[in-house]
């Protein structure tokens, strides 16, 4: 008799150690695979072809917290390097060649003036892949700051921190140039058309929130998929923002136009580079961002590798 | 006390009072026990999990009671979407399968084409990654641009699953109809039934009842598996539930889509359950003799 109530007990016993194992494994969990940027291939001068190389540094070094951001006291994930995430593919013109260590592209070569700006050389900087519903994930990240494209919104700073902008985006409709929408300028004209998203992007809010469209927006996993389809005729149109939407019209989608961007909601829409909740470095690459901003090299990169705001605004 | 002496004739078995009680008793006491173990485990994971660091973290992700008021409605919407290609795809794939099963158990040497396009059929489709066959239809066929084909994606999503399960439950079906000893079979056509007649009125109910719990594997796969039509752009629960993560950063939409997935599985398991257990009655009945 006592043998069957031990087995009754010891069966739970068991389940629960190793539960237990399984917690602790969790626990601490690798660092994901992680690009290192070479030496040798060091970024591209055009990248950095800046005003000034020194105008960068010189006005985050008058900022109040010197001490805590100097490159020794930062506190890093891997220390001594600087490690930055982006997810894969890492599109175009953000990043070119899906490589976001070769500097090209205008976040890489925003990522590596931040890294400049906190004395890092483009030798102590490494990227490693953060698939985008993995950078808000709670616990520890493998990564210093994520840059891909992430808008600063309310909801979103419930979960992590972000950065002073970095670049003020609009949304813009891409469609064929064959396609019902093709000439429309109005909101009222949008409503009709099958519209296609990103999914987790503020585009595809524009479309439930803006646009309000009679069907509902398809939405795809990433920006590929959304061309296919646009290409196919599944799908009216897509929204994405303004520079990618220049990419895709320009280099991409031979026969597409941009249909038109929309005018900014109230305070405009912003680009952040995104820590964990509470990182002390998110005040130092802010003292960074306001230098690169006031020197000018901000707007240099932008010029760089972000076409012009010439689309027309839909209206009302 | 209950007990009526036993009755000499009947097929009631004796039951002897003493060992009844103490039947009794240990049931009630592994009773006892058991639920004392249930709830001290339940405690004490409960227990382990909320005391690691990060517990308030996760639970605010994962297990946040506004997220999760938030986004049901919405998610609710989305998932009658998901049962629609189910309902669809679920009749359909039964066909499919079965009519692949039966040819792949013809014997006579004419139908060897049939069979050997049946093998390729089920070997492809089982070897290929259903999100593949997805986008290849979803994508490519309208790609081709041919006149008078529907370009909509949840129609070729359903299509692109109908495809890839059909081939699944094609071989569970002939796993079924393999699992009938062949004496059946030699017995039904001794007695003068045709190989059709065989097949319908002896082979395949004894076949499909066996193979009942696979069949409601490969459904409930099905029915999580109808979120991958989402690639093609059509909104179902799952995308939804990522749609609502993405703009909160937060994960306990998934949880929602799960909870109303798990609310479709358990009263289906259920339902096969009581299915089977007709079946096997109904088997008995006829056997005992």
């Amino acid at each position: 008799m006592s043998g069957l109530s031990t087995r009754r007990i010891l069966f739970p016993a068991l389940a629960l150690a190793s539960v237990g194992a399984l917690l602790a494994g969790c626990a601490q969990e690798p660092s994901a695979t992680t690009a290192t940027s070479s030496s040798a291939a060091a970024p591209a001068e055009s990248a950095t072809a800046a005003p000034s190389e020194a105008a960068s540094s010189a006005p985050a070094s008058t900022e109040p917290a010197l001490d805590e951001c100097s490159k020794e006291n930062l506190t890093l994930v891997t220390p001594g390097t600087l490690t930055i995430g982006t997810d894969t593919p890492a599109y175009p013109p953000y990043f070119v060649d899906d490589d976001p260590s070769n500097g090209q592209g205008f976040e890489s070569a925003v990522a590596y003036a931040v890294a400049e700006g906190l004395g890092f050389a483009q030798n102590e900087v490494t990227w490693t892949v953060v698939p985008f519903n993995k950078s808000y994930a709670p616990g520890d990240k493998d990564f210093d700051f994520d840059i891909n494209q992430i808008s600063i919104t309310p909801k979103r700073e419930k979960a992590v921190d972000f950065s002073n902008g970095y670049y003020t985006v609009n949304q813009a409709v891409v469609a064929l140039n064959d396609s019902p929408i093709a000439n429309a300028t109005t909101l009222a004209e949008l409503q009709a058309a099958k519209l296609g998203a990103q999914v987790g992007t503020t585009s595809l809010d524009f479309i439930t929130d803006v646009v309000q469209p009679a069907d509902k927006p398809y939405v795809y996993n990433d920006t590929n998929d959304a061309k296919s389809a646009l290409n196919n005729g599944q799908i009216d149109g897509i929204v994405v923002d303004l520079p990618t939407a220049y990419y895709i019209t320009a280099v991409e989608i031979d026969n597409s136009k941009i249909v038109g961007q929309f005018p900014a909601q109230e305070g405009g829409e912003q680009f952040g580079l995104l820590f964990a909740t509470g990182n002390p470095l998110v005040a130092c690459v802010n003292g960074v961002l306001d230098g690169l901003s006031a020197s000018g090299e901000l707007q240099a990169i932008q010029d760089e590798w972000l076409a012009g705001e010439s689309a027309p605004y839909f209206t009302e | 006390m209950t007990m009526s002496p036993p009755v000499p004739g009947t097929p009631v078995a004796y039951q002897d009072p003493v060992r009844q009680a103490l039947a009794r008793r240990t049931a009630r006491r592994n009773a006892f026990v058991g639920m004392a173990s249930l709830i001290g485990f339940t405690v004490v994971v409960a227990l382990l999990v909320t005391q690691t660091p990060g517990w308030p973290a996760v639970q605010e992700t994962f297990f946040s009671p506004e997220q999760f008021a938030d986004s049901l409605p919405g998610l609710l919407e989305a998932f009658m979407l998901n049962v629609r290609i189910f309902l669809i795809a679920e009749p359909l794939i039964l066909v499919f399968s079965l009519i692949i099963a039966l040819t792949r158990t013809l014997r006579a040497p004419i139908f060897l084409p049939l069979r050997v396009l049946a093998t390729i059929y089920v070997d492809v489709f089982r070897g290929v990654p259903t999100i593949l066959v997805i986008f290849l239809l979803g994508f490519g066929v309208p790609a081709l641009r041919l006149q008078g084909v529907p370009t909509d994606p949840v129609f070729w999503g359903t299509v692109a699953l109908i495809l890839s399960y059909s081939a699944y439950v094609a071989e569970v079906f002939r796993a079924g109809i393999g699992s009938v000893h062949p004496s059946q079979r030699m017995a039904a056509r001794s007695l003068g039934l045709s190989v059709l007649q065989t097949n319908r009125f002896v082979v395949l109910p004894q076949a499909i009842r066996n193979v009942v719990p696979p069949l409601l594997n490969d459904f409930i796969s099905l029915q999580k598996d109808t979120a991958l039509v989402s690639v093609l752009g059509p909104i179902e629960v799952l995308r939804q539930a990522q749609i609502d993560a993405s703009s909160t950063f937060n994960y306990t939409p998934y949880v929602a889509a799960a909870l109303i997935f798990i609310a479709l599985t358990i009263p289906m398991t259920r339902f096969a359950d009581w299915v089977q257990g007709r079946m096997a009655r109904r088997q008995r009945a006829g056997g005992v003799a």
